[in-house]
């Protein structure tokens, strides 16, 4: 049997209190109001246009325009532009492509806002509102990104777990205790995760688009046709009777597994793992379908005008190479700890060999999402990443380093894959990467270019690594870390690779 | 000089390993094992040096992707930089992704060609080259441990007769 260090259990309340207190900081410090805006807004403009502050936000607001303005336009100046230097291309022009038209269309806006006062003072108002709610959500999206990035790795480790009972593979029961542990985060996980979207669709927050009020009112100042013509799907009472189903059948598999699981220690046969072998196959079916819908649902509705056929394996690919570096993290704990005997290199080893390839699958996806959206360049399609490269260029672009370079630089080393300190390492690179896709899928669609990982998104991200390591090293010592009397424990307790 | 070589004939894989241990805790040297199949963990027990075959092949997809990317920069950015349906061909990380399929498969065919290739050249494999099998029973359900001899031929005849061999042979060598 496991016993939960004191200093472990210490350790998790701090960063649960810490969290805490880091959230509630996020949501206080957040403006209240166009005032308060204006006075961030007027903070980053100091030095350069002091005296002229509101000016500047009129132009800054007028290149925003000008900037998707130009995005829309980019193709045909830029093609136009091609033409003509094709012949001097060795003088090839080295400046972003998009920035000359948008600099030109900047000027005219501005040179027109002086005769258009009172348009240019209506459009400030309608910027201070846009970033007012950038603002407000920050705190709302810093812990939804938190919330889910943890709940998924948890149901991560359950797939994962489900694969390995329906696979009959032989190497991995003894650490079904500890995938189970793991899962015991789920519940948890689901609860609060459910309460956020209810306080989502209860309009506390603007993290959901399509959940604003008068988006569907062909009459009201904020309708959106293209919404508005999802509202079959996209909308709040369906949304979250599938959300509770998901998050039901996810748990119901969690359970009945686990209490199969600790009868077959005590049985006679092999009939509960018989059941155990069903469900799981169930399980599979169900999850796949539901994995899908959960990433429109929960992420991919987010951005509500933009979609992609193949976003549900990528988010699913995220989330379940996490999964395998938790289970190989935790393991990696408690062996150091001696808690598991039969536990050797091969099976973390094999760990390693998941996260590997795990990681070169989640690269496979985000770059075919990527490439075929950047290769063919639909307007209705490219804005997402026309954002995301524009505002968030390192974040974008540091989670394919983080998530497939480095990885794939260490984890190929056969002998580098049996040493604990280069695993933990990697992990933890792996989980920070793929917190950063998560913060690169939800957070420009909520705050968009008013990002940064500040106070609310580390003390979010804190709170939740403390409930998770509070919830799973509970679990833990729920039961005994190896498995009795399933048919491959003793296949698995001699596993040499 | 003499060159004699014990020939030790076994007929099951676990008695072969049996010997093998047995025959370098004797400190005989072993020159051959021949096998019908790949017998796991023989390499260890004999003290094999292991196969720096992935490393070779490490540098190989090194190779293939500076080749990918040296191509596609000099043809597509360097030599004739076209506009074909719009795509920025001002600097090769403008239209980098384009380029990434091609990168990827010249990296994977140098790695596996160049690796197969050194797998040939070190084993010594080419067509039309004698085949050096001392009993053509090895190709089916034989296997056979060949010992060099020094002047200690009867010892190791029975040595070897010990450990469970069905057949062994003294050969002279050429």
């Amino acid at each position: 049997m496991y016993t939960f260090s004191s200093k472990l259990k210490t350790f998790s309340f701090i960063l649960m209190a810490v969290g805490l207190l880091g959230i509630g900081y996020g949501f206080l410090s957040a403006p209240k109001d166009i005032q308060a805006v204006e006075a961030i807004l007027a903070a980053d403009a100091h030095g350069s246009h002091h005296e002229a502050s509101a000016e500047a936000h009129v132009a800054t607001e007028e290149s925003h325009v000008a900037t998707e303005v130009a995005h829309e336009a980019t193709e045909v100046p830029v093609a136009n532009k091609v033409a003509d230097t094709a012949t001097e291309a060795h003088d090839s022009i080295q400046a972003p492509v998009a920035s000359e038209p948008a600099h030109a269309s900047t000027e005219a806006h501005v040179a027109e806002s002086g005769e258009h006062k009172v348009d240019a003072h209506a459009e400030h108002e309608k910027h201070l509102k846009h970033v007012l709610n950038q603002l407000q959500n920050k705190p709302w999206a810093a812990l939804y990104v938190a919330c889910i990035f943890f709940m998924l790795v948890s149901l991560g480790v359950l797939a994962f777990y489900a694969i390995q009972q329906v696979a009959q593979s032989g190497w991995s029961p003894v650490l079904f205790r500890v995938m189970q542990g793991i899962t015991a985060y789920l519940p948890v996980g689901s609860v609060i995760f459910f309460v956020i979207l209810v306080l989502c669709g209860l309009h506390f927050n603007h993290l959901f688009v399509w959940l604003g009020e008068g988006v569907t009112d062909p009459n009201s100042a904020n309708y959106d046709e293209i919404i508005a013509g999802k509202t079959g799907y996209l909308n709040f009472p369906f949304w979250i009777i599938r959300a509770a189903v998901f998050l039901i059948g996810w748990n119901l598999y969690r359970y009945y597994s686990r209490k199969n699981c600790l009868a077959q220690d005590e049985a006679h046969d092999d009939s509960f793992y018989k059941k155990n072998f069903k469900i799981s196959a169930g399980f599979l079916v169900f999850f796949i379908v539901t994995e899908s819908i959960m990433s429109w649902d929960w992420i991919m509705s987010i951005d509500p005008h933009w979609f992609s056929t193949l976003f549900g394996w990528y988010v699913f690919a995220s989330f379940l190479v996490s999964g395998v570096t938790i289970i190989c993290l935790v393991s990696l704990y408690l062996k150091s700890k001696g808690y598991l005997e039969y536990v050797n290199t091969s099976h973390i080893h094999d760990l390693a060999k998941f996260m590997f390839g795990f990681s070169v699958f989640w690269t496979y996806l985000w770059f075919s999402q990527f490439m075929l959206i950047w290769y063919a360049n639909i307007p209705e399609e490219v804005t997402y990443f026309v954002t995301r490269i524009q505002d968030y260029n390192l974040p974008f672009f540091g989670a394919v380093v983080m998530n497939f370079v480095f990885p794939i630089l260490i984890l190929i080393n056969t002998d580098f894959k049996r040493i604990s300190w280069v695993l933990v390492m990697a992990g933890t690179v792996i989980l920070l990467g793929h917190y950063v896709d998560f913060f690169n899928m939800i957070m420009p669609g909520t705050v968009g270019d008013q990002w940064f990982i500040g106070v609310s998104e580390i003390a979010s991200v804190l709170f939740f690594l403390g409930l998770f390591i509070y919830v799973v090293f509970t679990a833990l010592t729920k039961a005994p870390l190896l498995a009795k009397r399933n048919p491959f424990i003793e296949e698995s307790k001699h596993f040499h690779y | 000089m003499s060159n004699k070589v014990i020939h030790a004939i076994y007929n099951d894989d676990d008695i072969l390993m049996d010997a093998v241990k047995k025959t370098r805790a004797a400190h005989h040297h072993i020159e051959e094992v021949f096998t019908p199949f790949p017998v796991h963990g023989l390499d260890k027990a004999m003290g094999l040096a292991p196969t720096r075959i992935a490393i070779c092949s490490f540098i190989y997809g090194l190779c293939g992707l500076s080749f990918g990317t040296w191509m596609m920069n000099y043809i597509m950015i360097q030599d004739w930089p076209q506009d074909i349906g719009g795509k920025p061909s001002f600097s090769y990380i403008e239209n980098m992704p384009s380029f990434v399929p091609i990168m990827f498969e010249e990296t994977v065919f140098f790695a596996a060609h160049l690796m197969v290739i050194t797998f040939y050249m070190r084993s010594r494999l080419w067509p039309f080259k004698e085949a050096e099998n001392p009993d053509v029973r090895t190709t089916d359900d034989h296997f056979l441990m060949e010992i060099a001899v020094n002047d200690n031929e009867k010892e190791l005849v029975s040595f070897f007769e010990n450990t469970g061999a069905v057949e062994v042979k003294v050969i002279e060598k050429h």
